[in-house]
């Protein structure tokens, strides 16, 4: 056969026609998609039986009820607990980034021990025997008090285990890491005579006003605080947020004071002052209620604290503060919060009196949508340990921080003063230290010094389930299990009105060769004999809590959590029984001041101001997951983003993502510029919680810290943190 | 038994509600077993079926405001199910379901040509320029209900489809053929500290998306609750996610254009 021109083409054009109209090449396309796709390092997550466990969040000391989605061994999900009073069925984004904590590949998964710089593996039998050989040196040196221990919370069996621990060793030095809380309740202390902690009915609140506070931002306990606010909304209530710049908080708020920063105890004194100058407080409650009325007249009907004044103080039009004052006075329960951002500087105590005062005039103390004294939980009963002779003289020697001193005396914890206290003398007034929870080398304003200061310690012991920064700095690392792999009693939520306690259980067995906290204190104790050991009758962790909620652990175990729903205000216990405006302990405060930035104006134009937001967190490093949601205003690439006004740019010269260099007293970094006009010009905003030395290569290296470019800042009236910026230069880089 | 009527899967995002906090960005990561790699700041090149954008009213110091609003697939109705990814896939990996309202995606029918990327007015769609990565021990978190995409293929929320199957399969275990409104509901509805986002059948009017949104069928659902509005409506695309606001300038940046020079 012949192959001509015209064959040829009828062939191939035919052929071509032919398999178009075949299913062939839809056939091909679908094939190949599916030849080229699997791959076998895709993993094909194994299936199996789904089981749900119900648990506690300890992420936080929000407490919120978690439901902790398994398939077999494996947990695959956190989501929030519909039937848990606090949070309701809501979960905050790091709550539901927990599993990540669980399977992080830079958990430390045995006790480490540092030898010449590096960390090498332990057992735990070592590593406990040796650090008990170091406390029994201390102790037989006659210098119990030596040890000081950092914890995140003074509340629950483990953080009463090593307080105990440390009170029979015979030190005073027990810290927790500061907090808003600190400021309230010494607030609550003074002014009701009750050792309580504040809650805030804010659901049942009609008109809130925040000073400052970062109510979506991590402030309290986020679930709890957002559907607040969403009744807040649907009871057509109205909500204020004060701040210098447009936060999240104020940016869905119903109205934004965007004040000076570091202005806010003035601008509640001038409330006061003008609350006061109208008769417009709740005289019923005041009259029958309080006492030393005629004291906070005084103070607050100052010049200094008149509508003009606190205008010029605050930024804000005289106008506004009066109409403030005017508009909270007439609300039917309006309540007023303060404690800046998430809420872990403590801030003024001062301050935080003024904030207590405006509702102690409106009534909203210890009554529905008010501020309530929430009582420390009573469930840890034990008997007072037997103390020996070094015992007995440690816990006379005064607390390294000062607080309880005579200049401190309200300050229970005063951690922010622990830095130059080692900074004192040859050897460093702390010998061992312990830390469980906090990251300190991470959290504590005040840059190298601090860091300086906290590596003066000989032997550090840190408990953290990570390699955070404390962690790397320490000498010892004893794993503790995550948040899912052990037992905790939860007591309290933050900012929660009501008591309550939770319970966090093993949602699957531990990983690694961890140990929980409480369980090396009770083995440290076993090891140490006499009378440390005699004070702790526990065979473990578990067996104390078992024993010392009594007949509440099957409750607690079965139902994962106990509220008192009924609960009712204590009333005041102060001498007078009522709630005092001026007293004895409040005359003798340091007077209200408003607090300035550090630093030279002159030299440093602008002012740094930090912030918190959900998507980063604080002590604990941000998994992978908040990692990937932060935005891009905040992070670019490995580039930290700093806030300001499109004037201060101007002025600088810099343009939106611009590299700059932001230099304060405290050191200098190099940022990258995000322009908005959410911000008062001459500031700079930048986010907390980058610029991570440990942790996984989602986190490490990103951005830089504002704790390191911050100073501590040392409230006169408490020795309480109250920091809330810096003066600051920006240059182009 | 009585077939059940067809839904019409729908979500309303209430923007005066919503904080911006991005749990239900993390609970939609977690559920959907999304990668994550060592730099995601590109957001244009992040896998992310919810994305919390941020909008600002544009006016300065102190008028500026903001809003966050959370933008998930809006699957579009279109025209009798021709929504704008579904009209142009040449490999029928993308499809309308009549039955639930849900845009589909299925991975391994696409090929990675990225079509509905373009066709899609809301970037709701995302490529997988890399393979999926997990650090050693954290694949034991992945959802084995929701299979892990490889490199090349176009990826989107799926209203946690796999959420509505196991609701649904369990119905049917216990002889049911419908489901409550509270038995299937996606990830990031269910997580939203703020109650922010609700989801339901649009179809059914005792489904709290019904009675917000009340929708006028009729007419592509458009909106007869005046505070709500639908992302480009102007385009015709109907989409089944809602955003509710109380402010005129969130509307109007919903329905945006490109300002002609």
């Amino acid at each position: 056969m012949k192959i001509d021109r015209r064959s040829f083409l009828a062939f191939v054009l035919g052929g071509a026609a032919g398999t178009a109209l075949s299913p062939l090449p839809w056939k091909l396309t679908d094939d190949i998609s599916i030849w080229t796709q699997n791959w076998p390092w895709t993993p094909v997550p194994p299936k199996g039986e789904t089981t749900y466990v119900d648990s506690t969040c300890t992420l936080c000391p929000g407490g919120c009820g978690i439901r902790v989605r398994r398939v077999e061994d494996r947990v695959v999900k956190i989501e929030g607990r519909n039937d848990h009073p606090v949070s309701r069925g809501g979960i905050c984004p790091l709550g539901a980034a927990g599993v990540q904590l669980l399977y992080s590949p830079w958990r430390v998964r045995q006790p480490l021990k540092k030898m010449d710089g590096r960390f090498v593996p332990v057992s735990w039998e070592q590593a406990i025997g040796e650090i008990a050989g170091v406390l029994r040196e201390l102790r037989e040196a006659g210098t119990p008090e030596a040890v000081a221990w950092i914890a995140d919370t003074d509340r629950g069996t483990t953080a009463e285990l090593c307080r105990r621990f440390l009170t029979v060793y015979g030190s005073p030095n027990f810290i927790r890491t500061p907090c808003a809380q600190d400021a309230w309740e010494t607030a609550l202390f003074l002014t009701q005579g009750q050792r309580a902690t504040a809650g805030f009915d804010l659901e049942r609140a009609t008109f809130l006003l925040s000073l400052g506070s970062g109510l979506l931002e991590g402030w309290g306990t986020p679930p709890f605080v957002f559907r607040a606010r969403g009744a807040l909304k649907d009871n057509n209530g109205r909500f204020v947020q004060a701040d210098a710049r447009l936060s999240k908080t104020a940016a869905k708020a119903d109205q934004w004071l965007p004040i000076l920063p570091g202005s806010e105890g003035t601008l509640a004194f001038g409330l006061i002052h003008v609350l006061l100058k109208e008769g417009r407080e709740r005289k019923p409650f005041v009259a029958a209620h309080t006492a030393g009325l005629e004291e906070l007249k005084r103070q607050a009907l100052q010049e200094a604290f008149s509508p003009e004044a606190v205008a010029q103080a605050t930024g804000l039009e005289a106008k506004a503060v009066v109409e403030l004052a005017r508009a909270f006075a007439a609300a039917e329960r309006p309540l007023a919060v303060c404690g800046r951002g998430a809420g872990r500087v403590p801030g003024g105590l001062q301050e935080t009196l003024a904030v207590h005062f405006l509702n102690a005039l409106v009534g909203s103390v210890n009554v529905e949508g008010g501020v309530i004294a929430v009582p420390e939980p009573e469930y840890i009963r034990w008997p007072e340990p037997e103390m020996d002779a070094v015992a007995s003289k440690g816990m006379q020697t005064p607390r390294v921080d000062g607080a309880g001193s005579e200049r401190y005396p309200h300050a229970r914890y005063l951690l922010n003063r622990l830095p130059e206290a080692l900074l004192q003398g040859d050897r460093p007034a702390v010998r061992v230290l312990f830390v469980s929870g906090g990251n300190p080398f991470y959290s504590l304003a005040g840059g190298e010094r601090t860091e300086k200061a906290l590596a003066r310690i000989p032997l550090i012991v840190s408990f953290s389930p990570f390699l955070d920064e404390t962690a790397a700095a320490a000498h010892y690392i004893l794993p503790a299990p995550t948040h899912l792999e052990r037992w905790e009693d939860v007591p309290g939520a933050a900012g929660y009105p009501k008591p309550v306690v939770g319970l966090a259980r093993p949602v699957v067995p531990p990983r690694f060769a961890t140990m929980p906290t409480a369980d090396v204190v009770l083995r440290l104790a076993r090891r140490l004999g006499g009378p440390i050991r005699a004070a702790f009758p526990w065979e473990s962790h578990e067996a104390c809590l078992r024993q010392t909620l009594g007949p509440a652990w099957e409750t607690l175990r079965r139902k994962g959590f106990a509220v008192e729903e009924g609960f009712k205000p204590q009333p005041f216990e102060t001498a007078s029984r009522k709630f005092e405006f001026a007293n004895a302990d409040l005359k003798r405060l340091a007077a209200f001041r408003p607090l300035p930035a550090p630093g030279d104006p002159g030299a440093f134009k602008l002012t740094l101001v930090p912030f918190d937001t959900l998507r980063l967190t604080a002590a604990l490093g941000a998994p992978p997951f908040l990692v990937k949601a932060l935005e891009s205003e905040i992070l670019l690439k490995n580039d930290i983003r700093v806030e300001i006004h499109p004037q201060t740019a101007r002025d600088l010269g810099l343009v939106d993502g611009a590299d700059a260099r932001i230099t304060t007293p405290q050191g200098s970094a190099r940022v990258r510029v995000y322009l908005t006009e959410g911000i008062r010009p001459g500031l700079v905003g930048m986010a907390r919680g980058l610029g991570r030395g440990a942790h996984d290569r989602y986190l490490a290296g990103k951005g830089v810290s504002a704790n390191r470019l911050l100073a501590a800042v040392e409230d006169p009236s408490s020795g309480l943190e109250a920091g809330w910026g810096i003066r600051a230069r920006l240059e182009r880089a | 038994m009585d077939q059940p009527k067809n839904k019409r899967y729908g979500m309303v995002i209430d923007l005066d509600k919503c904080t911006g906090c991005g749990a239900c960005m993390v609970a939609c990561m977690a559920e959907n077993n999304i990668p994550f790699r060592d730099d995601d700041t590109d957001k244009l090149l992040s896998v992310s079926w919810m994305h919390v954008y941020r909008l600002s009213n544009g006016k300065p110091f102190p008028q500026a405001e903001e809003c966050f609003l959370p933008r998930p697939c809006q699957h579009c109705e279109g025209e009798h199910g021709h929504s704008p990814c579904v009209s142009v896939c040449p490999a029928t990996a993308t499809d309308y379901d009549m039955h639930t309202g849900i845009v589909s995606q299925i991975y391994t029918r696409c090929f990675g040509c990225r079509y509905c990327m373009a066709a899609c007015p809301y970037h709701v769609r995302q490529f997988n320029w890399w393979d999926p990565v997990w650090p050693e021990g954290m694949e034991r978190a992945l959802n084995p209900d929701v299979s892990v995409r490889m490199r090349g293929v176009v990826e989107k929320c799926s209203f946690c489809y796999s959420r509505y199957q196991t609701a649904l399969n369990r119905a049917y275990v216990e002889g049911r053929r419908e489901l409550a409104e509270e038995e299937y509901q996606t990830a990031c509805a269910q997580a939203c500290p703020a109650g922010a986002i609700v989801f339901g059948d649009l179809n059914n009017p005792r489904h709290r998306v019904h009675r917000i949104v009340q929708p006028d069928l009729a007419h592509g659902g458009r909106p007869r609750n005046p505070k709500a509005f639908r992302l480009l409506e102007r385009l015709g695309t109907h989409p089944k996610v809602y955003y509710l606001t109380s402010r005129d300038w969130v509307r109007r940046a919903g329905d945006n254009e490109v300002q002609q020079s």
